[in-house]
C-alpha cells in the first residue's frame, strides 16, 4: 500500500513538473505561413478602432491573400501596449509591425537595433516626394528613416466656446496675437463671472500647454533647438515661457490633476470654461456633443503659434526579426498609399501625411489643418513622443506635474534643465 | 537507509515542482533583478555595464524618489492607523453585543471582496477635487449638508494629499481587521473575564491586563498584513489618480521607469521596495518562529 502511494506521488510530481514547463500555446501568428501579418497597435476602441478597421479593409482589397492578425493591446493611451511590446521585443518574439509615435520616441528602439531602416521602401514607393520635406526631416535619424506615418495630428489648437467669450465681450473668431494678449482676455472672461476660463487636465495635457507656450515664446526654431541642445533650458526665452505658463495656470479649473483630456474638453463644451488647448482629436468630442464649428465652438492655433504646426503622428515600423517581413512591407505599402491614408484618416478624424490627398474627402476642420500642414513650419510635439525620447518626456511630465501642485517656477526650470542634461548626455 | 528514502522521498517528490518553480520564479528573479539594478541599462539596448550601487545612490539622492517615499510614509501611517482603529472599534462594539451582528459583520467585511481597482474607480469620482459649482462626489455631499468649509482638493493637496488616498484603503480593509479582532475577542474564554471581575478588576483594568495581552498577537499579524499591503500599493493609486506626480509612490514610479525603458532604475526601485517590505516581514517571521519554538 505504502509503495503504491509513493509511486502515485512520484507520478503526480512528474506530471506537475511537466505541466509547469509546457508553454502556453501560440498567439495565432504562424512564422512558417508567409501569408500572414501580425499588426500590433493600441487602437482598440472608438474612432481609432474604426480607423483601423477601415485600414484593414483597404489592406484586404490590396492584398487579398494576406491574413491580417490583430494584436491590439487596449488601454492607457498606449502605456499598456508599450509595456507588452517591450516584453515581446525583449524575448525575441516581435510582431510583424508595430505602432509607435513617429519621431524621437522611436530612438530607443533604433538604439537597441530593434527596428529596421526603411529608406529603401521610401525610395521604392516614392514617399519622399509625397510627404512634406519637414516631415521627412523629422522622421530621419542619421540619414535613415525607420517608420511610415499613417496619420498626422496637430497639438497646438485652442478650442474656444464662442458663447462664453461673447458674453465677456470678446470676439471669439479673432485669436489673440500673443500669450500676453490671451492672458488679458482670460482675465476679462474671469471678470465676467467664469471661475476657471481655461480648462486643463492631467499631467500630459499640462505638458502640452507648456509646449504650446514654449513654441509661442521661443518661436519654431528656438523650440526645435530645445531638443538638440542649441536652446538652453535656462535661457530667458524658457523663463518667459515658464512665467507665462504660471500665469495661465491661474485661470484653470482646480480639479485638473484628475481629469483626462476629454473631461477637460467637456468643461468647454458645457460652457463652464472658455478655452482648452488640445490636439485636433478633440474635434470628435465637440461634434459628438452636437456642436458646429464656427457657431457653438471655434478653433485657432494657440496664440503666438500661428504659422507653426505642432505635429505628432502614429507610424508603423518593421521590427528586426519580424517573422513575416514581406507581408509587413505590404502592410506598410498600404498605409502609405493614398487610398490607405484616406481610408484611415477620414474615419479617425486625423489628416493624411501625404500632401497629394484630395481635401474634398475630408471635413471642414481637417481641410484647414491639411492646408496648414502643407504650408506652416512643422515642429515636433513633446507631449506625444515626437520631440523627445520616452525617458526625457517622462521626466518633463513629472516636473510639470510637480509644478501643478507647488507652482515653484525656479524648481520647474531646474528640473527641466536636469532632465535635458541627463537626456542629452 | 532504504527506510529513510521511503520516508522523505515521496514528500520531497511532491514538493519538488513547487520548490523548483519558487526557486526560479521568485528567488531567481530577485537575483536577476538585483543584477540589472547594478548595471547602467537605462534603455532598451540589451546589456549594460556593471556600475555597483550607482543607481541606488542616484535614486536615494533624487528629489522625486524621496517625494514618492514621503508619500508612501504618509499613506502607510494613515492607512495603518485608520484600519487598526476602525477595525478595533467595530470589533469591540460587536463583541459588546449589538443586535443583528451578522448584518454588521457582512456590511463591514464586504468591501474586502471588491478589488482596489474596482473601488478605485468609484473613489476617483468621490475624491475629485472640484469645488463650488462643478463639485461632485464628497465635495458635493459636503455642500449639500452645509459643511462647505470642509471641501478640499483631496489628493491634489501637496503634502497631506496622500492621506486622502488612504481613505479608500481604510474603507476597504477595516472590515478585515475587524474580523481578525473579533476572532481575538471571541477566543478569550468568558471564565477569564469572570475571574477578573470576581477579583474586583474595573472594566479598564480588565481590558488593560486581561484582554489586550490576549489580543496582541492578533494585533501584530494585522499590523504586518496591512503594512505590507500598504508598501506595495499600486493598483489603488493607478485607479484613483493614475500615475501622476502628486500621488507618486515607489511602485508607480517603478512602473513609469519601466515603461520609459529605464530598466536599471526600475529594478533599483524594486529592490528598495523589497528591502523596505522585508524590514517589516523579517522581524515578524523571527517573532513567530520563536513563539512556535516556545509552544512546542
Amino acid at each position: 500500500m505504502r509503495k503504491r502511494m509513493s509511486i502515485l506521488a512520484g507520478a503526480l510530481a512528474v506530471g506537475l513538473a511537466l505541466t509547469g514547463c509546457s508553454s502556453g500555446g501560440s498567439g495565432g501568428s504562424d512564422p512558417d505561413n508567409p501569408d500572414q501579418v501580425e499588426v500590433f497597435t493600441w487602437w482598440a476602441s472608438g474612432s481609432e478602432k474604426a480607423g483601423l478597421d477601415a485600414l484593414v479593409e483597404e489592406f484586404n482589397s490590396q492584398y487579398p491573400d494576406i491574413e491580417f492578425i490583430n494584436a491590439a493591446v487596449a488601454g492607457g493611451a498606449g502605456s499598456n501596449a508599450k509595456a507588452a511590446l517591450a516584453s515581446r521585443l525583449e524575448s525575441g518574439n516581435p510582431p510583424d509591425t508595430f505602432q509607435a509615435h513617429a519621431g524621437a520616441e522611436l530612438s530607443d528602439y533604433i538604439a537597441a537595433e530593434q527596428i529596421q531602416d526603411l529608406s529603401n521602401l521610401y525610395d521604392e514607393l516614392g514617399l519622399k516626394d509625397v510627404f512634406p520635406a519637414d516631415l521627412i526631416e523629422r522622421l530621419t535619424v542619421d540619414g535613415k528613416i525607420y517608420s511610415v506615418p499613417s496619420n498626422i495630428h496637430r497639438a497646438n489648437v485652442t478650442w474656444v466656446n464662442t458663447e462664453v467669450l461673447e458674453s465677456a465681450g470678446i470676439d471669439p473668431m479673432k485669436a489673440p496675437e500673443s500669450i500676453d494678449a490671451w492672458i488679458s482676455d482670460l482675465q476679462k472672461v474671469k471678470d465676467s463671472g467664469v471661475d476657471a476660463p481655461l480648462a486643463i487636465g492631467t499631467e500630459w495635457t499640462q505638458m502640452q500647454l507648456l509646449e504650446n507656450v514654449l513654441i509661442a515664446d521661443l518661436g519654431a526654431e528656438g523650440y526645435a533647438g530645445l531638443w538638440d541642445g542649441s536652446t538652453a533650458w535656462d535661457s530667458d526665452g524658457v523663463k518667459t515661457a515658464v512665467d507665462h505658463y504660471d500665469q495661465l495656470m491661474n485661470f484653470v479649473n482646480q480639479d485638473y490633476a484628475g481629469l483626462d483630456w476629454d473631461a477637460a474638453s467637456q468643461i468647454v463644451i458645457d460652457g463652464n470654461a472658455a478655452y482648452n488647448v488640445m490636439g485636433d482629436w478633440a474635434e470628435a468630442a465637440f461634434t459628438q456633443a452636437g456642436q458646429t464649428w464656427g457657431t457653438e465652438y471655434t478653433t485657432w492655433p494657440t496664440p503666438g503659434t500661428d504659422g507653426v504646426f505642432d505635429f505628432l503622428a502614429d507610424s508603423f515600423t518593421l521590427p528586426v526579426g519580424a517573422p513575416h517581413e514581406e507581408a509587413a512591407t505590404d502592410w506598410l505599402t498600404t498605409i502609405s498609399s493614398a487610398e490607405g491614408q484616406k481610408a484611415f484618416n477620414t474615419v479617425k478624424g486625423s489628416i493624411p501625411a501625404r500632401t497629394d490627398a484630395d481635401p474634398a474627402d475630408y471635413g471642414e476642420y481637417q481641410q484647414s489643418a491639411m492646408e496648414s500642414f502643407a504650408n506652416d513650419t512643422i515642429v515636433s510635439s513633446l507631449a506625444h513622443g515626437a520631440a523627445a525620447p520616452i525617458a526625457w518626456s517622462s521626466d518633463i511630465s513629472s516636473a510639470v506635474g510637480k509644478f501643478g501642485s507647488d507652482r515653484d517656477k525656479d524648481a520647474l526650470i531646474q528640473a527641466l534643465v536636469a532632465a535635458a542634461e541627463s537626456a542629452l548626455s | 537507509m532504504r527506510k529513510g528514502i521511503r520516508n522523505w522521498g515521496p514528500p520531497l517528490l511532491l514538493l519538488a515542482p513547487s520548490l523548483v518553480l519558487v526557486a526560479i520564479f521568485v528567488y531567481g528573479l530577485i537575483i536577476a533583478n538585483i543584477q540589472v539594478s547594478m548595471t547602467d541599462r537605462h534603455s532598451l539596448a540589451a546589456e549594460g555595464a556593471f556600475v555597483g550601487f550607482e543607481n541606488y545612490i542616484t535614486l536615494l539622492t533624487e528629489g522625486r524618489f524621496l517625494h514618492s517615499l514621503l508619500n508612501l510614509v504618509v499613506f502607510t501611517v494613515v492607512f495603518i492607523a485608520g484600519t487598526m482603529i476602525f477595525g478595533f472599534i467595530w470589533a469591540w462594539l460587536l463583541d459588546k453585543g449589538v443586535k443583528a451582528e451578522g448584518v454588521f459583520r457582512s456590511v463591514y467585511l464586504f468591501p474586502m471582496a471588491v478589488s482596489f481597482v474596482a473601488s478605485g474607480v468609484v473613489w476617483r469620482w468621490l475624491l475629485n477635487s472640484a469645488e463650488g459649482d462643478r463639485a461632485s462626489g464628497l465635495n458635493r455631499m459636503l455642500q449639500a449638508v452645509g459643511l462647505d468649509f470642509l471641501q478640499n482638493s483631496w489628493w491634489n493637496e501637496p503634502v497631506w494629499g496622500m492621506a486622502a488616498i488612504a481613505m479608500p484603503a481604510i474603507w476597504q480593509l477595516s472590515g478585515y481587521i475587524m474580523a481578525l479582532f473579533l476572532a481575538g475577542f471571541r477566543g478569550i474564554p468568558d471564565e477569564l473575564r469572570e475571574a477578573a471581575r470576581m477579583d474586583g478588576a474595573s472594566e479598564w483594568k480588565l481590558y488593560r491586563h486581561v484582554i489586550f495581552p490576549q489580543l496582541s498577537p492578533i494585533a501584530l499579524s494585522a499590523l504586518i498584513i496591512v503594512s505590507h499591503m500598504s508598501l506595495k500599493v499600486f493598483d489603488l493609486i493607478m485607479a484613483v489618480t493614475k500615475a501622476i506626480y502628486q500621488t507618486e509612490v515607489p511602485a508607480t514610479y517603478m512602473w513609469i521607469a519601466l515603461t520609459s525603458n529605464d530598466y536599471a532604475k526600475a529594478s533599483a526601485i524594486a529592490t528598495v521596495l523589497l528591502v523596505i517590505a522585508s524590514l517589516f516581514i523579517i522581524p515578524y517571521l523571527i517573532h513567530t518562529m520563536r513563539e512556535e519554538k516556545r509552544s512546542s
